[in-house]
């Protein structure tokens, strides 16, 4: 008999507690609808213009870009040809700061890991370092540096340059982590310098990590280099910019640029895609899908 | 038969050597060629010419100090005194800091024993270890005496200018006006404008007239300071977390149900697999920044704009991780589930949604975060939250430290929300490990 009563006991708390934890979700799923309508609201009156409005409207500028293109469908090959320098330009500022990047971060991932670290008591400095390359974004260091550098690619790369710095740090002190630090006794019992440990005993063992995230950031990178274009420095971004605020007329150009930059990140995607599948996975061949 | 073996083996050995040899010297020659080819074609050594080494000083200078001006206009022969020479910055006339003292006779103190006095017309700097310049303006340009001696570098004479430039400030006459600069360390009127009358006192004053019941009206005064105009600064930080906010949950709300649609496990139908996919990856492929110009078309520049930007991108983004999430979810437990005698929606909903919710909230958070970085680029395009507010101080290009100020802003936000969401990210994380 008891032994019934403390099974309907221990249904009744069951069901108590199931109950209770429904109330909770039920209560921050309701505090979530309202955070997102009240956010929604503030943010559409804060906007010029509201978003039922502006939802009706939403296909107006690209059906005009894609009709004055299709108008001027001969001259779009031409466009094609005058924008490439500047598409060349965009994918070498990505290029050259990724490269950059890797280069730095490489020393400084080490620096700022336990076991490699030339300089162990200052593994924190290096880290901090890192963190707080990471932590500003890249158009603020663009912007500032037109300021002082003038226009073009150079502070764009300088700015791309620091942050992927900080962010493939931090990517590469951890894959550092995981390295065998064997090596490194074998190297350093035959006399080898500190540079020479890092290059043959560790380099070998990471770069495939590496390679890897360094092409993951190219990809990010050439997106950053076209958004920084458009805020002031050169490249695609900018012609962007230009053909843009000249508004109807030049939205063949517009158009070409749109096609231009869309294959340009497609195509780097999928190949550093199948180059990181490659790296990671071995040599196999595997659908795209 | 063996020698022969070793041969080979040697030869092979060699031609691995070999390789391995001009890949180490290949890969630093490769890369210093390009680098080498990117400084030709980023015209590196024609940055001299376009870059300016004046403006990196005044950015620079104006980060950590400031300047207080004292112009006297030399027909009327008012003295005005102001920091940063801002209309929002004077103080109001009869009133000067005690390090100038007002009268017939003017005097300046630029303190270390630099002292200047403006007297009816004329000007009279007295430098230590040199001497007393005097100078006067006039029609007919600026009459100036110098101790005797050659001219030092660090006064600039020309017939009518005269330029004096010391570690102490600067004094610039012309025939129109006489003007002082005098250099402070720090951000001016941070805390409270000349107008407030809390300008100036202590932190031990502060907090008595605190407590004596004064402390709405200090916050008042600091809040809607006009120079640093923290209340907007706040609504605009506000707003930045408001956009990430709207843009990653919105995108995640979107893209939940199509992620089922996209999943091989839920979704039998090929060709509907495909559709979403593909539409997934046009969402991604097409950057923030096209999406950004399209939307601001239809909606125009505002934070409404940034937000659905991020929205659009966002959702091809979770689309493709949360199909693939599903399509990982282990099946026995959809079997269980079903083996109770559970409707289709029921399986989803005991089956299929709880192994998912660890995973999926977790990739939203680490977008979330990235999207709070994102969101100051995208305002900076937009018009909307800090970015508008920093873009706005670059585009005066004197406003430095307020620019300094939103910088800081920023990177204390970006650190705290990367920190909170690790922390989360790691909870949510061993939470599903324990279960």
């Amino acid at each position: 008999m008891s032994e019934i009563t403390s099974t309907q006991k221990y249904e009744a708390e069951y069901f108590e507690l199931i109950k209770k934890r429904r109330t909770y979700s039920a209560i921050l799923l309701g505090v979530f609808i309202v955070l997102m309508i009240s956010g929604f609201n503030v943010v559409d009156d804060r906007n010029a213009g509201s978003f039922w409005a502006g939802i009706t409207s939403i296909f107006d500028f690209p059906r005009e870009v894609i009709l004055e293109a299709s108008e001027k469908i001969e001259k779009i090959p031409g466009l094609f040809v005058k924008f490439f320098p500047s598409l060349i330009e965009t994918i070498n500022i990505a290029a050259a700061a990724t490269l950059a990047a890797s280069i730095f971060a490489i020393f400084l991932s080490m620096l700022a890991t336990q076991g490699m670290a030339k300089w162990p008591r200052l593994i924190p400095v290096f880290r901090r370092i890192l963190d707080i390359m990471r932590a500003i974004p890249d158009f603020v260091i663009a912007l500032i540096l037109i300021f002082i550098l003038g226009g073009g690619p150079v502070p764009a790369m300088i700015a791309i340059t620091f942050h992927t710095t900080g962010a493939l740090g931090k990517l590469f002190s951890e894959v550092n982590e995981n390295a065998s630090l064997q090596p490194l006794d074998g190297l350093s019992s035959v006399g080898a310098s500190w540079m020479q440990k890092m290059l043959l005993g560790i380099l070998p063992q990471v770069s495939p990590n590496y390679f890897s995230y360094a092409l993951l950031r190219f990809e990010i990178n050439i997106r950053i280099s076209a958004i920084l274009g458009f805020v002031g420095a050169g490249g695609i971004g900018y012609d962007l910019k230009n053909a843009i605020s000249w508004g109807k007329g030049r939205y063949d150009e517009t158009g070409a640029i749109f096609i231009l930059l869309f294959v340009t990140i497609v195509i780097v995607d999928q190949l550093s895609g199948i180059f990181r599948d490659r790296l990671t996975h071995g040599k196999k061949s595997e659908g795209l899908l | 038969m063996s020698t022969n073996n070793i041969e080979t083996l040697k030869s092979n050995v060699n031609k691995l050597f070999y390789f391995k040899r001009a890949w180490a010297f290949g890969i630093p020659i490769a890369i210093l060629a390009y680098f080498t080819y990117a400084f030709i074609s980023f015209d590196i050594l024609g940055l001299s010419e376009r870059g300016s080494l004046k403006n990196a000083k005044s950015l620079v200078g104006d980060m950590y100090s400031h300047k207080v001006h004292v112009t006297r206009d030399n027909r009327k022969g008012d003295i005005s005194i102001s920091i940063e020479g801002e209309k929002k910055g004077r103080y109001p006339s009869g009133e000067a800091p005690e390090w100038i003292e007002l009268g017939s006779t003017s005097k300046i103190n630029l303190g270390n024993g630099h002292l200047i006095y403006f007297g009816e017309k004329d000007v009279v700097y007295e430098v230590p270890n040199y001497g007393r310049i005097w100078a006067e303006p006039g029609l007919g340009g600026v009459e100036a005496e110098y101790p005797n001696g050659p001219l030092p570098e660090w006064i600039n004479q020309s017939k009518n200018r005269v330029t004096i430039t010391t570690e102490a400030g600067r004094l610039t006459i012309t025939r129109n006006r006489t003007e002082v600069f005098r250099y402070f360390y720090g951000w001016e009127l941070f805390f409270f404008t000349l107008d407030s009358q809390y300008h100036g006192k202590s932190i031990s004053e502060l907090t008595s007239l605190a407590f004596n019941g004064e402390l709405p009206k200090i916050m008042r005064d600091f809040w809607y300071n006009k120079m640093w105009r923290h209340s907007d600064v706040a609504w605009a930080i506000g707003e930045t977390i408001l956009m990430a906010f709207l843009g990653t949950f919105g995108a995640a709300l979107v893209a939940f149900p199509l992620a089922f649609l996209a999943a091989k496990n839920i979704t039998p139908l090929a060709p509907v697999r495909f559709f979403f996919r593909r539409i997934f990856d046009f969402t991604r492929g097409l950057d923030h920044l096209l999406w950004t110009i399209i939307l601001a078309r239809a909606f125009g520049p505002g934070p409404l704009t940034g937000a659905l930007a991020m929205v659009v991108t966002d959702t091809g983004t979770f689309g493709k991780l949360f199909s693939e999430a599903i399509e990982n979810v282990d099946k026995k437990q959809i079997d269980g589930v079903q083996s109770t005698g559970a409707r289709n929606i029921q399986r989803y909903r005991f089956g299929v949604i709880p192994q998912i919710t660890p995973v999926l909230l977790s990739q939203i958070l680490y977008y979330f975060e990235s999207n709070i970085r994102g969101a100051t680029v995208i305002g900076a395009m937009v018009g909307g939250g800090i970015g508008l507010m920093l873009t706005q101080a670059i585009i005066t290009q004197s406003n430095w430290e307020e620019v300094t100020y939103y910088i800081i802003l920023i990177i204390l936000l970006v650190t705290a929300t990367d920190w909170l969401s690790g922390k989360l990210r790691q909870r949510l994380i061993k939470g599903s490990l324990n279960n």
